[in-house]
């Protein structure tokens, strides 16, 4: 043995130790979603009802449009309500979660800027600081809420741009198509043809038509052939309603595009690190003592509600002046007395993931790294920063959240899929996608959690929007009022919220406060 | 037997040589005037020589035994003592002390190897013949390290892993020794042992005990890189050229000691001066302690709170002695209280106010730093200054950045706070812009600090001149949810590069 090999071998045992342990496992779950009880309305042995109260209003559902119900109410000067949630904690949609790194939102994750038709959303807003006050009439926004710079970046051939339409490799005939698509969406903007609330949308007949046909074929039928305008298309409807764009109205694709009627900032967003979580965690602490968690509503009728408690394996029923039925409609079938039809409810299945990296990924060519992170002509709808919002200078570490709305077969088939698939193999799933932009992104990631929720969106598929079981529903039954933003066609925040507070006004009417 | 012996002559002439040069070297790179730490470094080294051959009377019984120890002890303290200093110079505060009694120390047990050898030699030669052998081989290898040193260790090996390649070559002198006198020695596999321990160590050193950095970095730079370190951070990176010691921050330039004094004087007394008795001041990134050096020459003020990012900055600037001598140990005032923070959710955080705030970020280089010149961190800011308060903001160049510069001028105008935007020459940075933001309009100050070397008042009145190649552009306001501040820079800071 000469120097040399003492001394490489004196290195390379020395490597070694340094080495050692440092292969990498990524660890997390499954979180949220209480599949097991839900299923308990399927026909699950639940116990008879062996206590009774009375409550002025019941609110079943605490998502954003059970809180919004309740908001009101309290708002109002009345307080005898409670509002039931199945989960652990009430939010729905907007629930989030928070890890060493980072909060962020396990769903819906911004609002943008309300328009003046919203002016509920507004009242809230104020109450919650987040519009700070009015100048000319506008609304001036607690900055640091709003969406930072730099908000949105596409991948695609290879490399990031700023901004969603594709700039890169188009040619001047996509740039045309984009223009008119334009002017035909300006045209719809300048009659004020939809709105946010969709109710006060304008019913004039050529509108209506548009929900008898797909946004796709919409798109056919006035001869736009341009690939990257149909992907921008069914990316927005695939982002906002869970669903392939040849399955979505063409009253609700236009929605999208031209309800934001130039009256606020139509860009621009409000956010937070935990999404809409940072205002459901608002609306929670307002109304603490009123949400009562871990309670599944199991039969509705028209003057109570039976409940079972599952923590304390126990059933009780509710007498109630008034029922708020804000969960997702389609229950009304399993729970309600004498339901409305609600079999046109269809909703999209979506998978979430959050995932904790030690590290960002390296900057490559192109835009550098923004909020909302889309991959073109990928089945996912990318990613959010979490840690976008936070006002550090120096972030090294940060949590992705990873966003897919199952949109292959029918909603059934893919709610099995979502449901039957491992946690190892989403996991694959979920790295393959991001190693396209990130190659390396599976020796940054330590832990990927996922949620999945089987009816995370109502689709408005052609000839829902303006159809009689939706509107049905959106009218008072008896003295149970629907109230969730399925009733709007649209899963949006300001649709739940609207729905929520109108519900809490026709009590309050009806009981003349 | 003998040749062996007069081999090792040769060996450890070099490697005493050696020690003496690197020592020599590093004082000289990492502190500058190379004349004094040269004369004074050869010096204390040849009276510590002395020193061990008069100590060498001393030792009688198992002059091999103690040779072979020696042999090992200059090894791991002189193959050790680049490394060492490095360290030292980057972490302790008192480098010149350990420089010199590591001179003294290596000294004294080279002092001991040659009388010890004569010694070892002397029943095997006749005593003309002993004398003029051995001097012969130590000169010889002295001078063909003072060949090789400059030529190919210095340059090819660097200073770390020259120095312990000779200290291997010291250890392998002591292991070969154990070989020759195996039959006198008592206790030979104990020696055997350290050899091997201590070859190891330095081995270690050797393969890991890279340079101080990569080729690569020290072509960014023109000058010497004299300290560089990689934080959680940002990459620190001191440079020295004669004695112009320079701070790089991921290779920005932060300043230049050679005229930094301009650039923090200007962002400190303009509106220091206009402040009747600032009592309570807050520092926003200044972790060199350079601005803290100009505030606490105001009598008045009883306490700062430096909120800096990277503990290693304010760590660097009070412990190294060079650095210490150019803050003038501002970084010890008891007056002081550091933390180190995120500004921005520090101010957020905080309810404390201030009659005087220093708002020295880097550049707005990206939407990171952005965030730090936007309405949002202003308006904060503006929380946090009393009645009467002001805040000096360095607000990049207005010459080479004019869109940049005049964009934070508005930005902070438009949070309802008075701008007074200025800007002086810094040779090592162009022309500066600054910025004070204060609660009442500004004021020039009716008295100056006496001493300065650029802010004197008959200067102040031209630096709020601004001439039309620099004068006020229309932009837009830097908001969190725009970061156009970014953009401007981006654009303006390419064209000056391009």
């Amino acid at each position: 043995m000469n120097r040399r090999d003492v001394l490489m071998l004196g290195a390379g045992l020395l490597a070694g130790c340094v080495k050692a342990g440092s292969e990498r496992r990524i660890t997390g779950s499954f979180v949220g979603a209480s599949y097991d009880v839900g299923h308990l309305l399927r026909g699950g042995a639940i116990p008879r009802a062996s206590d009774t109260r009375h409550v002025g209003v019941v609110i079943v559902g605490g998502g954003i449009a059970g809180l919004s119900a309740g908001w009101r109410l309290t708002r109002k000067g009345c307080h005898d309500f409670e509002i039931l949630e199945l989960e652990s904690e009430a939010g729905g949609n907007a629930r989030c979660g928070e890890n060493r790194v980072s909060a962020y939102p396990w769903g819906a994750h911004y609002v943008p800027l309300p328009t003046k038709k919203s002016t509920y959303v507004r009242e809230l807003f104020e109450e919650l600081g987040i519009i700070t006050g009015y100048e000319n009439g506008e609304p001036i926004y607690r900055e640091e809420y709003l969406c930072f710079d730099p908000q949105e970046r596409l991948f695609i051939h290879g490399r990031w741009q700023e901004g969603l339409i594709p700039t890169i490799g188009t040619t001047s005939r996509d740039r045309e198509e984009f223009e008119r698509f334009k002017e035909i969406v300006d045209g719809y903007k300048s009659r004020r043809a939809f709105t946010i609330p969709m109710e006060f949308s304008r019913r004039d007949k050529d509108l209506i038509e548009l929900d008898s046909m797909s946004i796709r074929d919409f798109l056919d039928d006035h001869g736009f052939v341009s690939p990257a305008l149909h992907w921008y298309v069914n990316y927005a409807c695939r982002d906002d309603y869970g669903c392939n764009y040849a399955d979505v109205s063409a009253w609700a694709g236009m929605h999208y595009f031209a309800s934001r009627d130039g009256e606020a900032d139509e860009t621009t967003v409000l956010t937070w690190p935990e999404g809409n979580g940072w205002i459901v965690k608002r609306l929670r602490e307002r109304l603490a003592d009123h949400i009562k968690t871990g309670v599944l509503a199991y039969r509705v009728s028209q003057e109570s509600v039976d409940v079972y408690d599952v923590q304390e394996k126990r059933s009780a029923t509710i007498h109630a002046d008034h029922i708020v039925f804000a969960c997702p409609s389609y229950l009304a079938k399993y729970v309600l007395e004498n339901s409305p039809p609600v079999e046109d409810f269809e909703y999209a299945p979506w998978l979430v993931a959050n995932l904790t990296l030690d590290s960002f990924p390296r900057e490559r060519s192109g835009a550098t790294i923004a909020w909302d992170n889309v991959i073109y002509d990928s089945d996912s709808l990318g990613y959010v920063v979490a840690t976008h919002q936070s006002l550090r200078t120096f972030q090294p570490e940060t949590v992705f959240t990873f966003y897919q709305p199952l949109t292959g077969s029918s909603p059934a088939a893919e709610r099995t899929r979502l449901l039957n698939t491992e946690w190892q193999t989403w996991v694959d799933f979920i790295l393959a996608d991001l190693s396209k932009p990130h190659p390396e992104i599976r020796d940054l990631v330590r832990t990927v959690d996922i949620m999945r929720w089987g009816h995370a969106m109502i689709r408005p598929k052609p000839g829902f929007i303006w159809g009689d079981a939706r509107r049905r529903l959106a009218q008072p039954f008896g003295r149970i009022h629907f109230a969730h933003s399925d009733l709007s066609g649209l899963s949006l925040f300001e649709e739940a919220q609207y729905r929520g507070v109108v519900a809490a006004e026709r009590i309050l009417c009806r009981d003349g406060l | 037997m003998v040749y062996a012996l007069l081999l090792s002559v040769f060996v450890i002439a070099s490697c005493g040589l050696v020690y003496e040069l690197i020592a020599g070297t590093l004082a000289s790179y990492l502190l500058g005037d190379s004349v004094m730490y040269f004369s004074t470094i050869i010096g204390t080294y040849l009276f510590a020589m002395g020193i061990g051959s008069y100590l060498s009377r001393f030792i009688g019984k198992g002059l091999v035994t103690r040779f072979i120890r020696i042999e090992l002890m200059v090894g791991l303290v002189g193959g050790s003592s680049a490394a060492v200093l490095f360290f030292v110079f980057a972490y302790l505060e008192s480098f010149r002390l350990i420089l010199y009694a590591q001179v003294v120390i290596v000294g004294i047990l080279v002092g001991l190897e040659i009388p010890l050898l004569l010694r070892i030699l002397k029943d095997r030669l006749h005593f003309k013949d002993l004398v003029s052998q051995v001097l012969t081989f130590d000169y010889l290898g002295a001078l063909a390290v003072s060949l090789l040193f400059p030529l190919l260790l210095a340059p090819k090996l660097g200073l770390v892993r020259t120095c312990f390649l000779f200290g291997i070559l010291n250890v392998l002198v002591a292991g070969w020794t154990t070989f020759i006198f195996r039959d006198q020695l008592v206790g030979v596999k104990a020696l055997r042992a350290q050899c091997v321990l201590i070859f190891v160590l330095l081995a270690a050193g050797f393969a890991y005990g890279d340079r101080l950095t990569t080729l690569a970095e020290e072509n960014l730079y023109t000058d010497d890189i004299i300290y560089a370190k990689s934080t959680p951070y940002q990459r620190i990176v001191l440079t020295r050229w004669r004695d112009d010691l320079r701070l790089f921050l991921n290779s920005h330039l932060q300043f230049s000691s050679k005229d930094e004094y301009r650039y923090h004087e200007a962002l400190v007394h303009p509106a220091l001066q206009s402040l009747g008795g600032p009592k309570r001041i807050l520092i926003l990134g200044g972790g060199d302690g350079l601005a803290l050096r100009e505030i606490l020459k105001y009598d008045s003020v009883q306490s700062v709170t430096m909120v800096d990012l990277d503990p290693e900055m304010t760590r660097l600037f009070s412990t190294n002695e060079l650095l210490r001598a150019l803050n003038r140990e501002s970084l010890h005032s008891p007056k002081l209280n550091i933390v180190n923070a995120d500004a921005f959710v520090w101010l957020g955080k905080n309810t404390d106010t201030f009659d005087f705030a220093v708002v020295d970020f880097p550049d707005p280089t990206n939407y990171a730093l952005g965030k730090l010149y936007t309405t949002a961190f202003y308006k904060m800011l503006d929380r946090h200054l009393n009645a009467n308060g002001a805040a000096a903001i360095q607000a990049t160049s207005p010459m080479f950045a004019r869109q940049s510069y005049w964009c934070v001028v508005k930005t902070i105008e438009s949070v309802g706070l008075h701008a007074a935007p200025y800007h002086v020459y810094v040779p090592s940075f162009g022309e500066w812009g600054f910025v004070i933001a204060s609660k009442a309009p500004y004021l020039p100050p009716l008295v100056s600090m006496p001493g300065l070397r650029f802010v004197t008042s008959e200067m102040l009145p031209s630096f709020f001149q601004f001439p039309p190649d620099m004068s006020r552009v229309d932009t837009e306001i830097n908001h969190l949810n725009n970061q156009i501040l970014v953009r401007y820079y981006e654009s303006e800071w390419h064209e000056v590069s391009q």
